[in-house]
């Protein structure tokens, strides 16, 4: 049986079906943790169809597994599902995380476990509806379906007497740009008379520069820029992270924004995004620079971490904004690699808060000694966050920065600084917690290294990390054709301002040794 | 050797890692040892075998190419191994004296705690730094260069139950990541101009561009030389060194002295083709070096810790290196790197077994007539202090003294040159100077063994553990009838080492005899290959009137280094209270080198602290919680406040609602109206 044409919808609505039926199985025992974690699995496996069965060599832009049927004549809306090689591995990444999620909430979540499953479970459909939607209609209703379950899980199972706010304010930070957004999308349908992005997109049927087209383009960014978040717009994370339970901390953050910002906003709005980079990039550099000093004097665990992931996040934004070859594939790279150490960071986070009630590092230290594994997992995650060579991050972090380098050397060099923060506030933070002398809280509290589910979650998670960093091809030849197709897409545009793109994939070896190197050096020693 | 199996020298020691890593802690002793020093001896008899092999068939390099590591659209870099003579010489020092160190290891680490962690750290080291100098492209050296940066935290941190050890390795890491902030630029800067990292690309087309010059390749040259600084503890980055001491004194010995700290001589070497373009550069390099060098002799001359004095003592060196270096003497670089690598492990490794038999004792001034008692540490220690002194014909004097022979004839830049000969020379003879001083304070003089207080109030500086104690009695020389405690047989095994490295030391310069001194200079003719292409206008012309020169340098140096002996032999033998009067006569000067012209501080104060100052105060406050929340808060009460205006307007009354429709019907036509003026 060929199953490529049904096989997204089946990964998105899987986890729908196995929502109505947890939600109809009595929660006694461990039903509810058995059960989400086969759902969750399955869905994991079938998500792997993609990868196995994607054609690699199929020519850039173009959408595999796709399945288009009308469902409302009029205005024309159409289930229009398919995946490239951006949101082929961001699928896998949120099948991969889910079983995780459900690991680690194990014991986690002890009450009212029956509405936590559920809602973990809806706010996967609604990750999945995201990132294989090609109808704007159809993606504006996933996006905003997003954003309920993750509310809802932050309100209700948050840590402190604080989740409340917390969760009012991620919804408003996150609904207000959205409501803006539902009326740029339905000016763009007013323009175009379709829901359809691959159809606008390849069409252009969105030209012009019009006050309209700006306002509408900017309508978008703001939206997707805010889930990011990118720097000045996170002040909904530090809170929502340090509250949300870990499985939901998990996909909370990046993901989703910077999918949308590259799908559809570089996809309806090419000329504008090429306009507006020049600020982003700026932002982006910021921003890595801002979280990593945030980070260094925080004494929260979960604060900490949420800063670190807005470095990263900002390392992404100022990849893709390079609108170079190395800057877009390391950026789409980079959202995988970061979600992944992001994962277990805040899975072995949640487990020392399991084991010591508390995130507070001062209450902490000299944990070594008594979790020799556990710090050994610390360690490994701490080196792949860091961006060590050989491990994930590093593969993303490097092939941004330098795409960056190609026309930002000023902002190059701010974001690099990053390298140096990064490993100043990761490394205090291993030695507070893990060494030194014993924190009074461990010190009164018999505890246990890891437990055999918990290194089920967590050595794939680390070996995975490693492959990613020696193996990167395997991810990056899917992600290279759409990273090509979006500088491409800039360059097929019939009328706007140009932006070299990929000096050095231009300049062959050769060319350098002919006449050209005479004009060359001169104009780069200016 | 085939090339495919280049891959076996780092791999191996990668896969004790493992073994060891993974279960070591349930494997008994002797098995962790055996794996560990396994996985280091075949890389070691590996690279005897491919010496022998690229010897007799005369290649010059060995190259493979195992697929990509990243690979986009234009670019790529990948996992690919090259091996000319420069790399020869550095495996052979990484595996020989690793192998060494592994050995002594055993013997020194035997009743630690975490023996297991130790070794798998070790073996993790030899990886990196394996991967280090086999790498074919920047991208690959550089991760041997934050390997071992990495095994190097580890290592640092091993007590790290201790605050001071758990500072330390963080303070070598941040600041080696401040080394890489410019090494990632400057390869970023060579992928903007080159479109690749690989060595081979990048050299060939330099030399097929000869007029590139300055400019660009400049600014990467001195991205270059910051990551260089960091690693090889130079000016402005050498504060981690010294602190780095906190780790098992055969980690001072294999990282911070033999290998692990040289890997930015190595670069600069290796890239040699870059720094040739930019005499900028690599005056700025040959300046780092010399400052270097004679400011961590300063400090040196006064410490009391001696492994301290022997960590000023290496970044003295190192300094040397880089002022090689800096005067296009590549070769003469590399021959002190490996001629340093003998003698400096050979110094930490007996200066270890002196901090033995003392039960973990460091400082001098409680050492003392220790010449009796050890004699093996005394005599293969003394090898040491007289190759590091440069008294002829011992393995430092030759390296030394090509360095500053070829300073003094830097025909690019004269005056710079002899300036750094003189600064040198000051230096050769402080070295000499401070050597001596830890030679006669250790070794001779009054007893002070007695005295010792156990180990728990001063074995935790070397030894975090009391279960330590009874090895230290251990030490390791026969029939000592007089030792308080009884004398044990010393373990070969941490004696073998410690000769082997004093008969290197004795005789590993006698590859760099120069020609002026009736040798053949065999090792820089072995490096030729590799460094030939030195753009002509560097190169010197050797001659009769050069030989002459060279001599009369050569014998200028050994008087120098003699009269440190002699100044170190009158103030701390002959009158061992010269030295405190002369202190008690500068306190102020004293105290200053004494705390290292308050370097630590110095950065302490004045980026540390405002940085954080600066988050907490302007960022945490103003930016964060102000700004960024703020708005926040303000898009809140916005949203509430327009919710109360809509709710007045909801009054329930007709007639207003008649008046609101009648209103907006107005607006709507006024825009259809005139609305298209403004949105076009």
């Amino acid at each position: 049986m060929n199953l490529d044409h049904q096989i997204l919808t089946l990964i998105t609505f899987i986890p729908l079906a196995g929502a109505i039926l947890l939600a109809l199985l009595p929660d006694k025992g461990k039903t509810m943790q058995w059960g989400a974690l086969a759902i969750t699995l399955f869905t994991f496996l079938c998500t792997l169809h993609l990868p196995a069965h994607y054609a690699y060599n199929a020519p850039a832009g173009s959408f595999q597994f796709d399945q288009n049927h009308p469902w409302i004549p009029s205005p024309a809306i159409h289930y229009h599902i398919g995946v490239d090689g951006l949101s082929m591995w961001l699928v896998v990444l949120t099948g991969l995380l889910a079983p995780l999620g459900v690991l680690a909430s194990w014991n986690a979540i002890s009450s009212r476990r029956k509405t936590f499953y559920v809602l973990f479970l809806l706010q996967q459909v609604a990750m999945f509806g995201v990132f294989v939607s090609l109808d704007l209609f159809l993606y504006y209703a996933f996006w905003e379906l997003s954003l309920v379950p993750m509310t809802i899980l932050i309100a209700t199972f948050g840590r402190t007497a604080n989740r409340r706010r917390a969760a009012l304010k991620y919804f408003l930070y996150a609904f207000i740009p959205s409501a803006i957004l539902l009326v740029a999308v339905i000016w763009v349908y007013t323009r175009t008379g379709t829901f359809d992005l691959p159809t606008i997109a390849s069409q252009h049927l969105l030209s012009g520069t019009s006050t309209a087209m700006w306002l509408a383009s900017l309508a978008f960014l703001l939206a997707f820029a805010v889930k990011v978040p990118v720097f000045p717009l996170h002040g909904w994370l530090s809170d929502a992270v340090a509250e949300a339970p870990t499985a939901a901390v998990m996909v909370l953050a990046g993901k989703l924004g910077l999918y949308s910002i590259l799908r559809f906003y570089f996809g309806l709005f090419p000329a504008e995004a090429h306009r507006i980079s020049p600020l982003m990039i700026a932002l982006g550099a910021v921003g890595i620079v801002y979280g990593a000093l945030l980070a260094l004097t925080q004494n929260d665990l979960k604060r900490l971490a949420a800063f670190a992931t807005l470095g990263a996040l900002s390392f992404i934004t100022l990849g893709i904004f390079t609108f170079t070859i190395a800057g877009l594939d390391g950026g789409i790279f980079h959202i995988l690699s970061e979600s992944i150490s992001g994962a277990a960071l805040f899975v072995l986070m949640g487990l020392l808060y399991e084991r010591y009630g508390t995130y507070d590092m001062r209450e902490l230290g000299g944990l070594a000694a008594k979790l020799p594994w556990m710090v050994t997992l610390f360690v490994i995650t701490t080196l792949s966050v860091v961006g060590l060579p050989m491990l994930n991050n590093f593969v993303g972090e490097f092939l941004i920065l330098s795409g960056a380098m190609a026309h930002h050397h000023a902002w190059t060099a701010v974001a690099t600084t990053g390298v140096i923060l990064s490993a100043a506030y990761m490394l205090l933070m291993i030695q507070r917690v893990f060494y030194g002398s014993l924190g009074d809280k461990p010190e009164a509290m018999r505890t246990w290294d890891l437990d055999p589910r918990e290194h089920l979650a967590l050595w794939p998670i680390a070996i995975l990390m490693l492959v990613m960093g020696i193996a990167s091809p395997f991810w990056m030849r899917a992600i290279d054709q759409t990273g090509t197709a979006i500088t491409q897409q800039h360059e097929d545009l019939p009328q706007t301002i140009r932006i070299e793109s990929e000096t050095y994939s231009q300049a062959a070896p050769s060319q350098i040794t002919t006449a050209s190197a005479h004009t060359r050096i001169p104009e780069a020693t200016r | 050797m085939p090339a495919q199996y280049l891959w076996l020298i780092p791999l191996l020691p990668f896969a004790g890692f493992l073994l060891n890593g993974t279960m070591g802690r349930r494997l008994p002793r002797p098995a962790v040892t055996g794996i560990a020093l396994l996985f280091t001896l075949i890389p070691a008899l590996l690279v005897a075998w491919l010496w022998q092999t690229m010897l007799s068939t005369g290649q010059q390099t060995l190259e493979i190419v195992s697929g990509n590591w990243i690979a986009v659209t234009g670019f790529h870099v990948d996992f690919a191994l090259s091996v000319d003579h420069l790399t020869l010489i550095m495996l052979a020092i990484v595996t020989g004296v690793g192998f060494l160190i592994h050995l002594y290891s055993a013997g020194y680490m035997a009743h630690e705690e975490g023996y297991w962690r130790f070794f798998a750290y070790l073996n993790l080291f030899m990886f990196f730094m394996s991967v280090l100098v086999l790498a074919e492209n920047f991208l690959l050296l550089f991760v041997g260069w934050e390997g071992v940066g990495l095994a190097s935290y580890l290592l640092i941190g091993f007590y790290f139950k201790k605050d001071s050890a758990a500072n330390a390795g963080k303070k070598a890491f941040i600041v080696n990541r401040i080394g890489d902030f410019g090494f990632l630029l400057a390869m970023f800067l060579l992928i903007a101009e080159f479109g690749s990292l690989s060595f081979s690309h990048i050299f060939s087309t330099l030399a097929a561009n000869p007029y590139l010059h300055g400019g660009l390749l400049t600014a990467i040259c001195l991205l270059l030389v910051l990551g260089a600084a960091g690693k090889s503890a130079q000016i402005p980055l050498y504060i981690w060194l010294p602190d780095a001491m906190e780790g098992p004194t055969p980690v001072s010995a294999l990282i911070h002295a033999a290998t692990m700290v040289t890997a930015g001589i190595y670069m600069v070497a290796r890239c040699h083709s870059l720094f040739d373009r930019s005499p900028l550069a690599l005056a700025v390099v040959a300046c780092i070096g010399a400052a270097t060098a004679i400011f961590a002799a300063c400090i040196g001359m006064v410490q009391h810790d001696i492994k301290r004095v022997l960590a000023y003592s290496t970044v003295s060196q190192l300094g040397y290196m880089f002022l090689a270096c800096g005067v296009a003497a590549y070769s003469a670089a590399i021959f002190h790197l490996m001629t340093h690598a003998f003698f400096k492990a050979l110094l930490f490794l007996a200066a270890g077994s002196v901090i033995h038999a003392l039960s973990g004792e460091q400082d001098m001034r409680k050492m003392g007539g220790l010449r009796k008692r050890i004699p093996i540490t005394f005599w293969t220690m003394s090898a040491g202090v007289f190759a590091i002194a440069g008294i002829p014909p011992l393995a430092g004097f030759f390296s030394k003294d090509e360095i500053l022979y070829r300073a003094f004839a830097f025909e690019a830049n004269p005056a710079l040159g002899k300036l750094l000969w003189l600064v040198g020379l000051i230096t050769a003879g402080m070295t000499s100077f401070y050597m001596f001083r830890l030679w006669f304070k250790t070794f001779f003089g009054p007893e002070h063994v007695d005295e010792h207080p156990p180990l728990e109030t001063h074995g935790a500086a070397v030894h975090s553990r009391s279960t330590t104690t009874h090895v230290m009695e251990d030490e390791h020389d026969e029939g000592q009838a007089a030792h308080p405690h009884g004398v044990h047989k010393s373990p070969w095994i941490m004696l073998v080492p410690l000769v082997i490295l004093a008969v290197l030391s004795l005789i590993g310069g006698w590859v760099g005899v120069p020609q002026a001194l009736y040798g053949h200079n065999e090792i820089e003719h072995f490096l030729d290959p590799v460094f030939a292409s030195a753009a002509p206008e560097i190169a010197i012309s050797p001659g009769p009137i050069a030989h002459g020169l060279e001599f009369g340098l050569a014998v200028v140096s050994v008087l120098t280094a003699l009269l440190g002996l002699f100044v170190a032999y009158i103030f701390y033998y002959k009158r061992p209270r010269t030295a405190a009067a002369i202190a008690q006569r500068f306190p102020a000067l004293y105290n200053l080198v004494q705390n290292k012209f308050y370097i630590d501080e110095l950065y302490y104060f004045a980026i540390v602290t405002p940085l954080l100052v600066f988050t907490r105060g302007i960022l945490g406050l103003v930016v964060e919680t102000g700004l960024v929340e703020g708005s926040g808060k303000l898009a809140g009460l916005a949203t509430r406040g327009l919710g109360g205006i809509t709710r007045r307007i909801q009054s329930g009354n007709i007639r207003s609602y008649a008046g609101w429709l009648a209103l907006g019907a107005a607006a709507v036509i006024t825009v259809m109206i005139f609305g298209r003026f403004w949105i076009r």
